[in-house]
């Protein structure tokens, strides 16, 4: 028996499955099968048992875990920090099944040149995705040494468990873990079923472990890709035409190139940037390279008069969503429709897009904060003309990106500028006008609802049409990059095509979750885009939340019944039930009634129908004069699944409600004919703290040895919508059209 | 053109044109990561800083208005290993999503709290106004700043420093 053989029987005896030895590199990894938007790759092609988690893409386990002769364990995930405290949550599920400290964890994220390919961090699909796969690595890895020490010692594996790093035997012998591995231990595949630790003796799982990322951020520690500095690194700027599809006519730069610290005017087709020495002297460049730049006239915008009310005249493809039943009318006794619109709106980072590029022996390594550092990669080697092997991309944190933002264009143009300086690392920062402009926005969306109750007071009927873009244009693709777009042979954009999935897109959430006899919901996609959009935070569900649980409120006051009540009657699942029934006890829900001026909203989803529930009751005053509105106080249930970290839970629950709350109330892309025109936070206001709640209660449910739902996108579309229906409560008007802005709460309740 | 400024309690001279926004000097000559660029217009306040005491917008202040005056930046009130009051009630509080505009907030609150030791919630509220946040860790940012109010009277009390 050889050496491999004999690990392998170890393995075998105690994993179920057929763990076999595969000799290869590691990170040579199967493309990822995943759902909806995180989708960035195929498939594999032969049939093979189902791993858990992204395992089922890269099922070697030293692609996930690396445990070093010193001890030194280090975890792999394909998956990105973005301030939602997904580093954290790794760790702590890694810790708790390696059986060691999570201070003893050492985790590397989102690396062409390190991690496996998880796609995007996006979806809500990282604890899903890679949590669930470095917990299941971390214990077969954990399985895998108890088996290596029982060979060591000839002795049975039965008396042996895993503590602090060390397997130990009943006797109190121990042997590290980085004595029981050596070169191959861990280079073996996952098998289907994982022994993982039993619900009640978690020392990890389950704890507000604090956020590993805090210190470094409250103390000014170079963390974010703004903050790198690398030597001999110069500060570069990209010179945007005035809208998009404009061409670079004419252009002298001598004046510019002669600009104290210049080293290099960068012109590529109509793609133009500057580099220079210190980080103001590019912004002065960048100024006069503006003023010295000559465009054609380019793309014209739409009229913004009228303009969501005309998406229904957009060319359109038809998607059937779900439709069943039929003739549910028969019995209709009382019907509620409306139209509800949402405009563009913006991702709207702090921190403009940044990236930092270098060009070196032929490879082009790009930092960024890329939700996706694999497509980023293809994107970029596309636009470069070189093999996707030439090119590296390493997550950096960056400013919080809510979805598809400038990051991934920032990248592609810090990656050209470097071409143009081999040997010297760019800085690219993008300005705060570049970012509201030039990020691709989420889509506007006009949805119409017509739904039918019968004289008992139940839904008979559901008719849901909505028209939308696509929500996702990422990176994959070259054409999906603006620089790639402005070169002498610019790459197209990718032709967007209608999908209809269970995980769902501009349609997510176009399904009520409740009980619909008779349902019909169409996707009127349209393929014409005439802002550049893309995947904002819950994507179509912000939308079709915000209608669905409006039109419950409505329906449930003409069959007068108490709206949590009226949910809870349609309402089948369990666990919806548990949320919507915690949040409203939590609120201390009931018909009594408030003052002159308050409201009461309340609503609920399960996140794309398949992942987390949230169940919010919120509070609001209407001031009548100035028909400012604002949220007093917030009631939040959320069932995310097994809890990993709780305060996590709450951190991101608490941030989606207030950014949607931003969004529902204040947010809107303004443009002319000529040009974009919400182009700072002055023209595009956001929330601001004298309008934030006065208490916010984010409860969560307990759900031990459920599977990881995912919680970022769970409160976007209810906190429209309860929103909507608390200013319906305090003024006896609904609002269909986002944002609710002071202005338009005047003329609705007609002050 | 020269300018002598005091940053973190250390005397800095530094080589740049005078209307150099402060916010440059300090991130680019003088390799402190505190303040952030933003907006660069004085809108979102993520690039504040203390400047004798007061909270000022780094990015709309030339650096030939800081001749002799004193700065702070986070970097000032604490460390890794050392974080002072403010940085401490943050870390308890778990007050950061992305992290991107906090070091910002930190530095207005501070600017309150040197002033006004007492200052209430609402007065929080108020004061933090210009500066924004776009992860929505609004609440955890008023009840850290609340915090290090506690923290810095303790200190005070016990007669440590602020």
């Amino acid at each position: 028996m050889t050496k491999h053989d004999a690990k392998n029987m170890t393995r075998r005896g105690v994993l179920a499955g057929g763990g076999s030895l595969v000799v290869g590199f590691s990170l040579l990894s199967r493309a990822l099968a995943q759902e909806g938007e995180v989708q960035g790759v195929t498939p594999p092609k032969e049939p093979r048992p189902k791993l858990p988690g992204s395992l089922s893409g890269a099922p070697l386990l030293d692609s996930w875990i690396r445990i070093d002769a010193n001890g030194e364990i280090t975890v792999f995930t394909g998956k990105a920090e973005l301030g939602q405290g997904v580093k954290t949550a790794i760790i702590q599920v890694a810790a708790e099944e390696l059986e060691v400290d999570p201070a003893a964890v050492r985790l590397v994220t989102a690396d062409t040149g390190r991690t496996p390919d998880e796609g995007y961090t996006a979806g809500s699909q990282s604890m899903q995705n890679s949590g669930t796969a470095v917990r299941h690595a971390a214990a077969q890895v954990r399985d895998i040494l108890i088996a290596q020490a029982a060979t060591r010692w000839q002795i049975p594996i039965d008396g042996l468990r895993a503590e602090n790093g060390k397997v130990v035997r009943i006797d109190g012998q121990a042997l590290d873990y980085g004595a029981l591995v050596s070169g191959e231990t861990l280079h073996v595949e996952a098998v289907p079923q994982t022994r993982l630790k039993p619900q009640g003796s978690f020392r990890v799982m389950g704890q507000s472990l604090p956020r590993v990322d805090i210190p470094a951020k409250v103390t000014g520690t170079p963390i974010y890709v703004q903050d790198m500095r690398l030597p001999n690194m110069v500060h570069a700027r990209v010179v945007r035409p005035p809208r998009p599809g404009a061409t670079l006519t004419n252009l002298d730069s001598a004046a510019v190139e002669r600009m104290p610290g210049v080293v290099a005017v960068v012109r590529n087709g109509s793609f133009l940037a500057v580099a220079a020495e210190r980080e103001f002297q590019a912004i002065r460049a960048m100024q006069a390279l503006e003023a010295a730049a000559q465009w054609s006239e380019g793309t014209r915008l739409p009229d913004p008069d009228g303009f969501v009310a005309s998406l229904k005249t957009f060319p359109a493809q038809q998607g059937v969503v779900a439709e069943r039943g039929g003739g549910g009318a028969a019995t209709a006794a009382k019907t509620f429709q409306a139209t509800f619109t949402r405009p563009y709106q913006i991702h709207g980072s702090i921190g403009p897009s940044c990236a930092v590029a270098l060009l070196e022996n032929g490879t082009t390594t790009v930092w960024s904060h890329t939700q996706g550092v694999y497509p980023d990669r293809r994107a970029i080697s596309e636009m470069l003309g070189v093999a996707p092997e030439q090119v590296r991309v390493i997550h950096v944190e960056g400013s919080g990106c809510y979805g598809h933002n400038g990051a991934d264009d920032a990248a592609a143009d810090a990656a050209l500028v470097a071409q143009a300086v081999p040997g010297r690392p760019v800085r690219l920062q993008w300005m705060r006008e570049q970012e509201h402009v030039w990020e691709p926005y989420g889509p506007a969306m006009l949805t119409e609802l017509r739904a039918s109750i019968d004289e008992t007071g139940r839904i008979v009927d559901w008719n849901y049409d909505l028209w939308s873009n696509t929500h996702t244009t990422r990176p994959g693709p070259a054409g999906s990059l603006i620089a790639a777009r402005s070169l002498p042979n610019p790459f197209p954009p990718q032709p967007v095509k209608l999908t209809i999935s269970p995980a769902g897109n501009g349609d997510r959430n176009a399904v009520p979750l409740y009980t619909v006899p008779n349902l019909r919901v169409i996707w009127h996609f349209l393929p014409d885009m005439p802002l550049r959009v893309s995947a904002l935070r819950a994507l179509g569900a912000y939308v079709n939340v915000f209608a669905i649980e409006s039109a419950m409120d409505e329906l449930a006051l003409m069959a007068n019944v108490d709206p949590v009540e009226f949910r809870l009657r349609h309402m089948e699942d369990p666990r919806g039930r548990a949320v919507i029934e915690a949040a409203a006890e939590g609120f201390g829900w009931s018909g009594d009634p408030l003052p002159e001026g308050r409201g009461r909203g309340f609503a609920f989803a399960r996140y794309k129908n398949l992942a987390a529930y949230l169940a919010m009751a919120i509070e609001m005053e209407v001031d009548r004069e100035t028909g400012r509105s604002r949220m007093t106080r917030v009631v939040a249930a959320i069932d995310s699944g097994e809890v990993v970290n709780p305060d996590g839970i709450r951190n991101q629950t608490e941030g989606g409600i207030i950014q949607a709350a931003s969004w529902t109330l204040y947010e809107a892309v303004a443009f002319e004919e000529t040009g974009i025109t919400s182009i700072d936070w002055s023209s595009y206001p956001i929330m601001r703290f004298g309008a934030v709640p006065e208490s916010m209660d984010i409860r969560i449910m307990d759900r031990p040895g459920q599977p990881f739902l995912g919680t970022g996108e769970a409160a976007q579309g209810p906190t429209a919508a309860a929103i909507g229906n608390a200013i319906r409560h305090a003024t006896g008007r609904r609002l269909y059209d986002i944002p609710f802005r002071a202005e338009k709460v005047k003329a609705a309740i007609g002050v | 053109m020269a300018v002598t400024l005091t940053v973190n309690g250390t005397t800095r001279q530094v080589d740049a044109d005078p209307d150099t926004p402060l916010l440059y000097v300090l991130r680019d000559h003088l390799e402190l990561n505190g303040a952030k660029y933003g907006c660069g217009i004085g809108q979102c306040g993520s690039c504040t800083v203390m400047v004798d005491g007061t909270a000022v917008l780094s990015c709309v202040t030339p650096v030939l208005l800081l001749e002799g005056r004193k700065v702070t930046t986070v970097e000032g009130l604490g460390t890794l290993d050392a974080p002072g009051p403010m940085q401490q009630a943050f870390i308890e509080q778990q007050a950061a999503q992305c992290g991107y505009c906090i070091p910002g907030m930190m530095m207005r609150a501070q600017a309150l709290l040197q002033a006004n030791p007492d200052a209430d919630e609402a007065a929080i509220r108020t004061h933090l106004e210009p500066n924004l946040c776009r992860c929505g860790t609004h609440m955890r940012i008023i009840k850290a700043v609340m915090r290090a109010g506690e923290l810095m009277r303790q200190n005070s009390q016990s007669g440590g420093a602020t």
